[in-house]
């Protein structure tokens, strides 16, 4: 089991100056075993920590985290994490940072040179097996990241803008490739974006933040809509044509829109302070 | 010391010089310092038992190279002392580094032992010399222990500060993949303070080298500094100067072996 369950959750960062700043605020969610769900918000809404408090990277404040049931108190394999920054490791090649896991794990040479093979394949990364992190564009080392969490086959997917160093056309390739791996082998997926169309495509629902504090605007069912529209069957270009996904991006960006006249712009490195308890 | 950067070098008011223009200066520099040596020794100033001419020191080097002095040839008492330095380098480089990479992944550690090494620093390699002495007799003991304090102190904080430097995205990464503990230290960890160990084993090669002739002050067999030590003795200052020379060139053979080991691993991860 592997829904993902987030009761009351608040996280608070003590600022250097002393006091706490309210980065996220009694957030609940409960991501279903095999949901596919995109979060979306201004940068700075708190998508990063939601994503590092399923991983067991931080920990909530108050309220908490629970993955199968049980709450989380550190990270672990059945949950893979594509980080926003890649954070592969430089002085292992690329076949080494994509066998790196199944490494741990302990997994028989030959059965993970095979899984390695058939990511490589997959992520369009054949040739560069051996080249060093350094090597690579940022597409591929971002691919690199995809292929490291894919290859773990994991019960949840923990993915931070995971297509965010990509470029228009590669993005469109990764998306309906996700798009169909996770028809093929559906698994519990948390997907950051701020691309509200990417959103759409790919999520069954989309949890739409806000800022300051850091909380659940909307979340907004994208099945009715894939099942009527027939998306299944379509290129991603042309699903993003249609005037059901058109009507659902205006909505969206509305949400966020609205949201941000509702208070005076605050530059986003400079979060107003709120008093120590 | 000119410091090479690649393949460029900074000349005054930070020009950047050939690498033909380098070469050029660093030989004009020891062509200079040759110069002034034989000017001095051939006016007279100073009696030539005190300051002999670079001639002079050649012709001593060649005759020990040849001939025993203070009971060996003078490669088996460089032999002697890169043995003693490696072998007291080893123990320092084998501690120190790991006691280091400890420091930075266990908060508790470093809290206990910096301080304690803050305080130990001060006291130079030299000044161990007599503790060395009343310990280990004229045993190998006691050169090791003065070459290790020299040399040890590098180690930890190089490898400790590797460790702090590792970005902890990576670790988190790596745990995210199932890493333990252990897996951690040496898939993350250790590679990523590769750099900073590698830099702090010259530094530390350097001044356990260093710590040698002081080392040696306590021996009676082999070594260069038993060499100097004996030439003194004698009142052969040639011979004293033929000792330097062979320390300052086998710590310089030290030094570039160590700065090319470390171009290659920044090469090869993208890190230079
Ligand atoms: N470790 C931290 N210490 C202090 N503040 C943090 C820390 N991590 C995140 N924050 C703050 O929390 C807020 C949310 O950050 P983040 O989750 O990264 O947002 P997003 O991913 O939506 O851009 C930001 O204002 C950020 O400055
Ligand atoms: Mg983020």
């Amino acid at each position: 089991m592997s829904e993902i369950v987030f009761e009351g959750v608040t996280r608070r960062f003590p600022l250097p100056r002393g006091g706490e700043f309210l980065a996220i605020d009694r957030i609940d969610l409960r991501i279903e075993e095999k949901e596919f769900v995109a979060i979306v918000g201004p940068s700075g809404c708190g998508k990063t920590t939601l994503m590092r408090m399923a991983a067991g990277l931080d920990f909530p404040t108050d309220g908490r985290v629970l993955v199968g049931g049980k709450e989380v108190t550190g990270p672990g394999p059945e949950r893979a994490v594509v980080f926003q920054q890649f954070a592969l490791l430089p002085w292992k090649t690329v076949r080494q940072n994509i066998g790196f896991g199944l490494m741990c794990k302990g997994t028989p040479k030959a059965q993970a040179d095979a899984a390695i093979a058939h990511y490589v394949e997959l992520m369009g990364l054949a040739g560069h097996e051996d080249s060093f992190p350094h090597q690579l564009s940022g597409g591929m080392q971002q691919r690199v990241a995809i292929a490291r969490a894919y290859v773990m086959q994991p019960a949840a997917l923990l993915m931070d803008e995971p297509f965010g160093a990509l470029d228009a056309q590669t993005r469109i390739v990764m998306q309906e490739e996700l798009v169909r791996l996770a028809r093929r082998n559906p698994r519990t997926v948390i997907f950051i974006t701020h691309a509200v169309d990417e959103a759409i495509y790919l999520a069954d629902r989309v949890v739409v933040m806000g800022r300051k504090p850091g909380r659940i605007i909307e979340t907004i069912d994208i099945r009715p809509l894939r099942e009527d529209g027939g998306w299944e069957a379509m290129p991603v270009e042309e699903v993003m044509d249609t005037p059901s996904f058109t009507h659902m991006r205006s909505r969206i960006w509305k949400l966020l829109k609205a949201r941000e006249q509702e208070r005076p712009a605050v530059p986003a490195s400079n979060p107003a302070p709120v008093p120590a308890k | 010391m000119a410091r090479r950067r690649d393949r460029n070098f900074l000349g005054p008011s930070g020009t950047v010089l050939g690498i033909g223009e380098f070469w050029a200066l660093t030989i004009a520099g020891f062509v200079l310092f040759f110069a002034v040596w034989s000017g001095v020794a051939a006016s007279g100033w100073l009696p030539a038992h005190l300051l002999p001419s670079p001639l002079a020191v050649w012709d001593t080097l060649v005759r020990l190279w040849h001939n025993p002095f203070a009971g060996h040839v003078y490669a088996a008492h460089l032999a002697a002392s890169v043995e003693r330095f490696l072998m007291g380098w080893a123990i320092a480089v084998g501690i120190g580094i790991p006691l280091g990479l400890l420091m930075g992944w266990y908060r508790l550690l470093d809290e206990i032992v910096t301080p304690l090494f803050d305080a130990m620093r001060f006291v130079a390699p030299l000044a161990w010399v007599p503790l060395a002495a009343l310990w280990f007799g004229t045993g190998i003991g006691g050169p090791l222990l003065i070459i290790f304090v020299g040399s040890f102190a590098p180690c930890v904080i190089s490898a400790y500060r590797g460790a702090r430097l590792v970005e902890p995205r990576l670790v988190e990464a790596a745990q995210t993949l199932g890493a333990s503990s252990r897996q951690v230290i040496t898939h993350v960890l250790i590679p990523g303070a590769l750099p900073s160990i590698i830099a702090g084993l010259r530094v530390s090669a350097g001044l356990g080298w260093q710590s040698l002739v002081g080392s040696e002050l306590i021996v009676v067999g082999a070594g260069l500094g038993y060499l100097m030590v004996q030439g003194q003795g004698n009142l052969n200052t040639s011979v004293v100067i033929a000792g330097m020379v062979g320390i300052g060139v086998v710590g310089f053979a030290i030094d570039v072996l160590l700065r090319a080991v470390e171009q290659t691993f920044k090469r090869r991860w993208g890190q230079g």
